[in-house]
């Protein structure tokens, strides 16, 4: 079984995002960057999957050299080898697009992503990748097993979910449920340094789309406290006041 | 601009994420100059169908086929994009579901078109770009997206654009294209529905419980004050992932995000990541022992105090507001 796992490089989950001065650009000094939460999952199932010799599991990313420590990081949870795509991850269309080009060399059997990644949320690259690529494609799923070329997955749907059964090749995006996230040990730290990593250049993309600007959320107002002793004041508000209930 | 809705439905029925996605549609058509059509995929009765015209629609196409009564991402993805050549649309818009979010992207590069997912507000038009507001980093932020492509696929979140009903009628056509026997790939084995749940990513209520509940035995409290508001139930991270509560429960940055018109945080502190998933609710109520809980700061209305005091109260003051009305 040949995995792929697309992985993002995304700021640390504590991060206060802030923005320059016009708005335009994320501001980067002293974020911490970790690898992007769900494609954890996803790389933790896909290692579990291939244990034992049963096939190998090669994580790809599109950024800068700068990503290269959380590209390691992969590496040492258990991916066998990398590829790094030399650009900036300008937004998913382009970033499927690099991957597309990936994966039609490489034959695998499946590739996953995270759900979505936690920075730009997209929520686009994997579905966006299996049609380039022409594959079935499932999105937030919360299970993955496989038997042979078959594989069972839960895929989440409102209020429940739908058990589905997909032959290889397809794409999956991963949602919390998939797997337990694995924390590197020392081999696989050390081990890690000398992994293979591929550095390629990026393939020319059309642009679609572009951010023009960000926003922060409006501020609130103080929060109106209500004592304990008056606990029906709170359902009164909220019915008369704030009109909710 | 000729917009194309895609009509979600689930078991025939169509769900409020449903008729907003068509109302935010209508506006985009009337906005741009078009015409709306909608399309549905699956087996749903005339009457259901034609409630849609209410909404703005001139025109529902529908797709009834045996093989497509489950829900095949590929097959879909294919016919709305054939919907969207048959009737000349430049935008094509989808609930932002569970569904929606493995169609769009499909259904964004067969038409060549960029997107954007999980819109807020309506687009601004300035004759040829759309510029769509969304959440970006998680609900810590929003990003305002430029549509540059000839077409432009739009995703709405739920929640975020009222129901208008216009008084309107739509015709409604059989449209005849089928899928690549292709696209059928995947199987439907099953599906498992909680059914007297509300679904926690549409609610317009929510009652939440984090860890200072202290263990699962105590969320009766919770799900009778929610079933009595007619509200979803969520929790915290910690609290899933203990078990105390499924997954799909989970609120926040690496969980679901929420924008109900009321969230009730209760024995929740108020992490950054707790915080990313709801920011985007209109009212938020925190009940929580400690008066330096992180999550006071973001409250509209709070209650400093132990949960499995106040929270008996509350049930008791929704049932007398109940009794009144
Ligand atoms: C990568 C990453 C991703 C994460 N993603 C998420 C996410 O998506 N969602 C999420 O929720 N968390 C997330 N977290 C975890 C987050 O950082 C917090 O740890 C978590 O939200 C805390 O949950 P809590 O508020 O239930 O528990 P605690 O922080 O333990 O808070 C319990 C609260 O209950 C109060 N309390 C105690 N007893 C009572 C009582 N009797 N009555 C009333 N109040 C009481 C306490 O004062 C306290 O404020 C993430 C963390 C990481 C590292
Ligand atoms: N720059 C990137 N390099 C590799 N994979 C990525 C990149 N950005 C996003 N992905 C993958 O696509 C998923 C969804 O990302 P997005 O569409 O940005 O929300 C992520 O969870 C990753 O698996």
């Amino acid at each position: 079984m040949k995995i792929l796992v697309c992985i993002s490089n995304v700021p640390d989950t504590t991060t206060k995002i802030t923005f320059n001065s016009n708005n335009t650009e994320f501001n980067q000094s002293g974020v911490q960057f970790i690898l992007n939460p769900y494609d954890e999952l996803a790389l933790s199932r896909a290692i579990e999957l291939t244990e034992g010799g049963n096939g190998s599991v090669t994580v790809v990313n599109v950024g800068m050299a700068d990503t290269e420590p959380t590209i390691r990081k992969a590496l040492a949870i258990g991916a066998d080898d990398a590829i790094r795509v030399n650009a900036t991850p300008l937004n998913s269309f382009f970033v499927a697009s690099q991957i597309a080009a990936i994966a039609k060399e490489g034959n695998y059997d499946l590739i996953l992503t995270g759900r979505e990644s936690i920075d730009y949320n997209g929520a686009q690259t994997g579905a966006m990748l299996a049609e380039m690529l022409d594959i079935p494609s499932i999105s937030i799923i919360k299970k993955l097993d496989v038997s042979g070329n078959t594989a069972t997955v839960a895929r989440e749907i409102e209020g429940g979910k739908e058990m589905i059964t997909v032959d290889f090749p397809f794409l999956a995006t991963v949602a919390e449920g998939v797997a337990e996230p694995k924390i590197p040990n020392m081999r696989g730290i050390m081990s890690a340094r000398t992994k293979p990593l591929q550095v390629v250049e990026p393939i020319a993309v059309a642009s679609l789309s572009n951010i023009t600007s960000f926003e922060m959320p409006a501020a609130r107002s103080a929060v109106k406290l209500i004592a304990t002793d008056n606990v029906s004041a709170l359902i009164d508000a909220l019915h008369s006041e704030a009109k909710v209930i | 601009m000729n917009v194309l809705v895609y009509l979600e439905n689930i078991e025939g029925k169509f769900k409020k994420s449903t008729y907003e996605v068509v109302s935010y549609a209508a506006a985009i058509a009337k906005q741009t100059g078009g015409t709306l059509t909608a399309v549905s995929i699956g087996n749903v009765a005339e009457s259901t169908l034609a409630e849609i015209g209410k909404y703005g629609a001139t025109k529902i196409l529908t797709i009834q086929q045996d093989n497509l009564n489950s829900f095949v991402n590929q097959a879909y993805a294919s016919l709305i994009a054939k919907a969207a050549n048959s009737v000349n649309a430049t935008v094509v818009v989808l609930s932002n579901t569970f569904t929606g979010k493995g169609l769009a992207p499909r259904v964004a590069v067969k038409l060549n078109a960029g997107l954007v997912d999980g819109a807020l507000e309506l687009p601004t038009f300035d004759g040829t770009n759309m510029t769509v507001k969304r959440g970006a980093f998680s609900g810590k932020a929003f990003a305002n997206v430029n549509l540059t492509s000839a077409i432009k696929v739009i995703t709405l979140s739920p929640n975020a654009y009222q129901i208008n009903d216009l008084g309107t009628s739509a015709s409604i056509e059989a449209f005849s294209e089928t899928a690549n026997a292709n696209d059928f790939k995947t199987i439907v084995k099953e599906i498992i529905r909680a059914s007297d749940k509300i679904s926690l990513p549409e609610a317009e209520l929510v009652v939440s419980g984090g860890r200072g509940l202290k263990g699962p035995e105590n969320w009766a409290m919770i799900e009778e004050l929610a079933s009595l508001l007619g509200a979803a139930t969520g929790c915290s991270k910690p609290v899933s992932d203990s078990g105390w509560r499924p997954h799909e429960e989970h609120v926040g940055q690496t969980g679901i995000a929420v924008a109900p018109n009321l969230y009730i945080a209760i024995g929740i502190s108020g992490a950054i990541q707790h915080l990313a998933g709801v920011s985007s609710s209109k009212v938020i109520v925190v009940i929580n022992k400690d008066p330096e809980a992180p999550f006071f700061k973001v409250a509209d209305y709070g209650i400093v105090g132990d949960a499995f005091e106040v929270v008996p109260q509350l049930i008791e003051a929704v049932k007398a507001l109940k009794a009144q009305a």
